[in-house]
């Protein structure tokens, strides 16, 4: 039995430019009380226009209206299950916000000087110490602002250590499991990227590595638990492979939620990684940011970090910037001072074991939703998973319903869709990755509203393949959008 | 399905050759896993192509896919059609949307690559 179908009140809501009407404004000010001044004289008559045109006008009670409504056509964790495998949804305690929030915090400025700032210095040195404790590694940067940017930087500092060596060298290698980001930053850090294809156990294959890595190699990317949601169980093996050629191993950090308090990269034998504190730790991923992708580094590669670097001496905390191996800087300031506050509060919170006890918490909600719909839709790789599972669409694909239509379905049933698509070397996939704050009553909701779906796929797949039907907008047309894509809103001349 | 005089590659591609001048596409099976096409990024004429690395990618609403080019050379053309209207390649992919022309390398080396009837049992089997 479906109990939930969705929240949505079905009000449509025009663009703030429709609703705007000349002179209306959601401020007043008072009379001026001082000798008025020509803006052309003040700021220079280049400066100055006259009027913004087609800018919105509205009153103040319009514009909450507005995005208040607009707030109501998105779908949110506070909402209910957000399944986007490889995102890592979790819930975002409150607590983190509050801390946030404190006033020391919320209104410190970058500019001020280090004595005034001890204390936002402590928490950052905290959080390098706490991440680089969790992930086995001997240095933390918390510049990088995003995961793709922390790659960046980590491949950045490959580069620049086998350049102090003498060769920078030519490839890096990915297998082809691997995040779409991955090549991309590879291609963006100078080198050329190779693809190491999995075995039919979804891993890396060892002996197609073996080959593959000689003096040209710079560095496997790799991200463990894999995209499939499997761990590499030969990962020592694997390091071993890279080391002895004078290789690095890279570690994309993005699926940590199934390794940490359990397991330490550092340990099995990963030489530069990020995390991504908007995933693991809990920091909002906004709407597309602000996140953080700190980089962690074995002690071979911390003179390579970006400067400033924090260190402490007779006056407390200070930036040092004396680093002259240092990459450089990768970001303005410190990183995302906001966000890295937040990511503190909740390693705080949980201590050691509740770190802990999360990631097992995370393992078992996956592995729940994998047995339960194991039945239903198909699992290409049967291996053991951790924190997500991949099912493929092969089953429903017989009644022509394939994973995006699966997927748009889920919205009718009041769900966030899964990851469409990927990993591509699962065909039709279906990716799902519940995150351990949800409860099995909410797991068995959105479980049984996929059993559901699967069987309207048989019976009545017409339904299916037209989802979602009871959202404000129905199936957008991507290709449409993909192949003339509008980019900007103009004003209809008959309105 | 898929022409006999073709030959085809395990990545999808198929290339025909006509003198020294190979002219290669993605297969149809190719364009309906990747679903609508909306974007084909192409060597320019003059690259050099390699034959196993890539050559371009293709881009669908769910992915953006390699292109390997299946032999050694330089492209002598490209289907610049493909530019404006990407749904060709949905549309004819073993015809009207071939992607690019290469002056081979080595004429012997499509050779080695599969043949159609090899390339559909691939193809099947891929699909179990």
């Amino acid at each position: 039995m479906i109990k939930k179908v969705r929240s949505h009140v079905s009000q449509n809501e025009p663009l703030i430019f429709e609703v705007s009407s000349p002179g209306k404004a959601a401020y007043q000010l008072p009379a001026l009380d001082v000798p008025a001044v020509a803006p052309e004289a003040a700021l220079g008559g280049e400066n100055v226009r006259a009027d913004i045109e087609g800018f919105p006008e509205v009153s103040e009670v319009e514009a909450v209206r507005h995005f208040t409504r607009l707030s109501t056509h998105n779908y949110a964790i506070d909402y209910g299950l957000y399944p986007l495998g490889s995102c890592t949804m979790k819930y975002n305690p409150r607590l983190n916000e509050v801390v946030a929030r404190l006033d020391g915090l919320a209104w410190i400025h970058p500019y001020q000087p280090d004595e005034l700032t001890q204390g936002a210095l402590e928490i950052l040195a905290r959080l390098e110490a706490a991440l680089a404790e969790i992930t086995g590694m001997d240095a933390v940067t918390l510049q990088p602002a995003a995961g793709a940017h922390g790659e960046l930087t980590g491949l950045l500092l490959i580069r620049a250590a086998l350049s102090a060596r003498g060769n920078p060298r030519k490839k890096v290698l990915i297998p082809d499991s691997a995040h779409g980001t991955n090549p991309a930053t590879v291609t963006m850090a100078g080198y050329v990227c190779e693809n190491i294809a999995s075995n039919d156990r979804g891993m890396v294959d060892v002996e197609a590595l073996a080959r593959a890595v000689d003096e040209d190699v710079a560095a496997l990317m790799v991200t463990n638990p894999n995209t499939l949601g499997v761990f590499e169980v030969n990962i020592h093996r694997i390091a071993e492979i890279l080391h002895a050629k004078g290789a690095m191993v890279y570690m994309d950090g993005a699926n940590m939620n199934a390794l940490t308090g359990i397991a330490r990269p550092g340990d099995f034998g990963v030489d530069v990684m990020h995390l991504n504190l908007h995933k693991t730790f809990s920091t909002p991923h906004g709407g597309g940011g602000p996140g953080a992708g700190p980089v962690a580094v074995k002690r071979h590669l911390e003179p390579f970090l970006p400067v400033p670097r924090l260190v402490r001496g007779g006056q407390g905390w200070r930036w040092d910037y004396d680093r002259p191996q240092s990459i450089g800087r990768v970001r303005a300031f410190y990183g995302n001072f906001g966000v890295l506050v937040r990511a503190l509060a909740y390693i705080l919170a949980h201590g050691a074991e509740g770190l802990r006890q999360a990631t097992l918490d995370a393992i078992l909600n996956a592995t729940y939703v994998r047995k339960r719909l194991e039945a239903y839709y198909e699992l290409p790789h049967q291996e053991p998973t951790m924190h997500e599972c991949v099912f493929s669409d092969s089953r429903q694909a017989r009644h022509g319903v394939r994973t995006m239509d699966i997927a748009k379905r889920l919205i009718d049933y009041g769900f966030h869709p899964y990851t469409v698509s990927f990993p591509l070397i699962v065909p039709g996939a279906m990716m799902i990755e519940p995150t351990e704050t949800e409860s099995k009553q909410e797991l068995d909701l959105f479980i049984d509203a996929l059993i559901s779906i699967a069987r309207e796929a048989e019976e009545n797949p017409e339904l299916v393949k037209t989802a979602p039907h009871s959202t404000r907008v129905r199936r957008v047309d991507e290709v449409t959008a993909a192949r003339k894509p509008v980019l900007r809103w103009r004003p209809d001349p008959a309105f | 399905m898929y022409p006999q005089e073709f030959r085809y590659t395990k990545e999808h591609e198929w290339v025909t050759v006509s003198g020294d001048i190979a002219t290669i596409g993605i297969t149809d099976y190719a364009q309906k896993e990747l679903g609508d096409i909306v974007y084909v990024d192409l060597p320019r004429v003059g690259d050099a192509v390699v034959a196993g690395k890539t050559m371009g990618s293709v881009e669908s609403v769910k992915a953006v896919s390699d292109i390997y080019s299946p032999v050694t050379g330089e492209v002598v053309e490209v289907n610049g059609a493909l530019a404006e209207a990407p749904e060709k390649v949905n549309q004819d992919p073993h015809g009207e949307a071939w992607l690019v022309k290469v002056k081979l390398a080595d004429p012997e080396e499509i050779n080695r690559l599969l043949t159609a009837a090899e390339y559909q049992s691939y193809v099947e089997a891929v699909q179990r």
